[in-house]
């Protein structure tokens, strides 16, 4: 594909697109951070040239952690996003290695049972089970998305984990087993541990998508200390008044940091995961 | 001696049992039933017994904290003589159609920019997928800001090009506010489509575009006969999941119009969370969400059956 072409060109070639498609991508996140750190004053004067910060202040962030329960959001967040996570590895496991290795009855009917559930979206599902959760006497707790969220990622994690289980070879399986070991121990102590770059594609998913989730925390957590922070941000954070939007936009800042943190450092992992569901190896 | 090969008898007979016992669960069928049914248990009460309970709702008359009593179809024939939800129905299958046109388009714009040779490619794909990693509600709230009536940034910088003042607005008109939540929708959407392009594309071996280039064909006949062709399953499935969450989407039109101004940007997810939470008519909002089921269940099906055969 390389033609005859002088640098200046080539890297018009690649830098006008390219370039396009990064300030479309960034240019929101770009305005959340110096919304953030401009001092009222600034931020509603329509005289002043919007796209730089003349005087930054870090007084919304104070705001935010002082005069509002962020912290609790954060913390809640972060705890219902791990242990669903736990669960969902555990759980789609559970579910991925038989689909994987073993030749039994209703396998193909199992599996294609598990990609449709994966495909449902929660609207489908909120209303009843907004009931159920009701009835359970589980609202306002964090078990009530604790719950939710892994119907949603144990047959993401499932069908994620079956992909990559597939690719890991036999050989050491069947040594194992002609050395007397059980189905459960080959599982546990040989099979397992080669597994661990699908784990943390599947975790992260899982991860990103816990602190994602909205409509059920929405509906199931009304309380302020029981909210994660996109159902605070967007319950508490907009209010009457209009000059919110420094605090509001250090919220989604800071509630956008610890999935941007893990990314970065699995996105390797990640665009494998993402990439793993419709492009064959 | 006796004694002592009776006291040997009892644990060899036991470890007989434990044998026979652990020769049964190394079954394959009964180890893999016994692993899945923790999982499967757990899905059937949270999701299919919801599910079916969500049917049953929909045949209902059931306000919130009182008990159902069963109507049969009413509520469906509520809905079919309720105008919002036709607008609904419509703004639902515009915005689903719209954005992922828009996506395909720009996702595989995005792909073939990327699939060049460049320094820091992997940084540029990093940031590339931010828009898709950031939790939805948290990004939303800025594009709030972005188009907000009087200190919109947009506005702003188009005034400055020259647009008459104050420049559009963006949500309070109808027209216009379904035009800003399939560009949201779109900006959100269209790095997962690239990058999993991209990655399609990386697979698509070189010794075939040299081998047409030798026969003559230009850049456009290459990524028309060579390109699309051999991304084509990708694609499908790229969109079948694509369809499926916009047509399902709920968060980006909560946070930028709650379904406003007068309904035009309503989708069925919005409509029927109205209905059921805000109205309190939980059997009538069942109905409305059951209503996506005959699309949903026809590109869950077709995805399905598509990634089986895969």
């Amino acid at each position: 594909m390389v033609s005859g072409e002088g640098r200046i060109p080539q890297a018009l070639r690649v830098w006008l697109p390219v370039g396009f498609f990064l300030v479309l991508a960034l240019f929101p996140f770009y305005w959340m951070a110096i919304t953030s750190i401009k001092p009222n004053a600034e931020l509603y004067n329509k005289n002043v040239m919007p796209l730089i910060v003349h005087a930054p202040t870090l007084k919304h962030y104070v705001d935010l952690l002082t005069k509002s329960s962020f912290l609790l959001w954060t913390w809640n967040t972060m705890l219902v996003a791990v242990v669903a996570t736990a669960i969902s590895l555990i759980l789609g496991t559970m579910l991925a290695y038989p689909l994987a290795r073993m030749r039994f009855a209703g396998s193909s009917l199992i599996a294609m049972t598990i990609a449709a559930i994966y495909l449902v979206p929660q609207p489908l599902l909120f209303i009843p089970l907004a009931d159920v959760i009701n009835h359970l006497h589980l609202g306002n707790t964090l078990t009530s998305v604790i719950l939710t969220y892994p119907t949603m990622l144990v047959p993401f994690c499932a069908w994620l984990l079956l992909g990559y289980f597939k690719t890991v070879p036999k050989e050491l399986e069947e040594a194992a087993r002609i050395d007397g070991a059980s189905r459960l121990q080959t599982m546990w102590t040989i099979f397992l541990p080669l597994c661990t770059p699908g784990f943390i594609s599947a975790g992260i998913f899982a991860f990103t998508l816990s602190q994602n989730e909205f409509l059920y925390a929405l509906i199931f957590l009304t309380k302020s200390s029981v909210r994660t922070v996109p159902v605070g941000v967007i319950s508490e954070l907009i209010r009457g008044d209009v000059f919110y939007w420094g605090q509001l936009m250090a919220g989604a800042l800071l509630g956008s940091i610890p999935v941007a943190i893990i990314y970065s450092f699995f996105v390797e992992h990640y665009v494998a995961g993402l990439t793993a569901g419709s492009v064959k190896a | 001696m006796t004694i002592a090969s009776e006291r040997l008898l009892v644990p060899a007979r036991a470890a007989r049992k434990r044998a026979s016992l652990a020769v049964v669960l190394d079954r394959e069928s009964v180890f893999s039933w016994l692993m899945m049914a923790l999982p499967l248990a757990f899905l059937a009460a949270l999701v299919g017994y919801p599910f079916c309970y969500g049917i049953l709702l929909s045949l209902q008359d059931r306000p919130v904290a009182h008990t159902g009593t069963f109507v049969g179809l009413k509520n469906f024939i509520t809905d079919a003589h309720d105008p919002v939800f036709w607008r609904v129905a419509i703004n639902t299958f515009i915005y689903t159609g719209v954005a992922t046109l828009l996506k395909m388009i720009g996702g595989l714009g995005l792909a073939l920019a990327m699939n060049q040779h460049f320094r820091m490619k992997n940084l540029v794909r990093a940031l590339l997928l931010l828009p898709f990693i950031v939790p939805t509600v948290l990004s939303t709230v800025a594009w709030l800001w972005m188009l907000d009536p009087a200190f919109s940034v947009v506005n702003r910088l188009m005034v400055a090009l020259g647009w008459p003042k104050p420049g559009p607005s963006w949500l309070g008109d109808p027209t216009l506010a379904m035009v800003s939540i399939i560009i949201i929708n779109t900006w959100r959407g269209l790095p997962f489509y690239g990058i999993t392009l991209l990655a399609g594309l990386q697979t698509v071996p070189s010794e075939l575009y040299e081998a047409a280039s030798i026969d003559g064909a230009g850049g456009w006949e290459r990524f028309r006969f060579i390109t699309l062709p051999l991304l084509r399953p990708i694609i499908l499935i790229v969109t079948l999941f694509s369809v499926i969450f916009t047509f399902a989407d709920f968060q980006l039109i909560y946070v930028l119009t709650h379904g406003g101004p007068a309904n035009a940007t309503q989708l069925f997810a919005t409509y029927a969370f109205d209905i059921a939470m805000g109205a309190g008519q939980l059997g009538l909002g069942a109905s409305i969400a059951l209503a996506m089921l005959p699309a949903l269940a026809l590109l869950i099906v077709a995805l399905t059956i598509y990634l089986r055969r895969e």
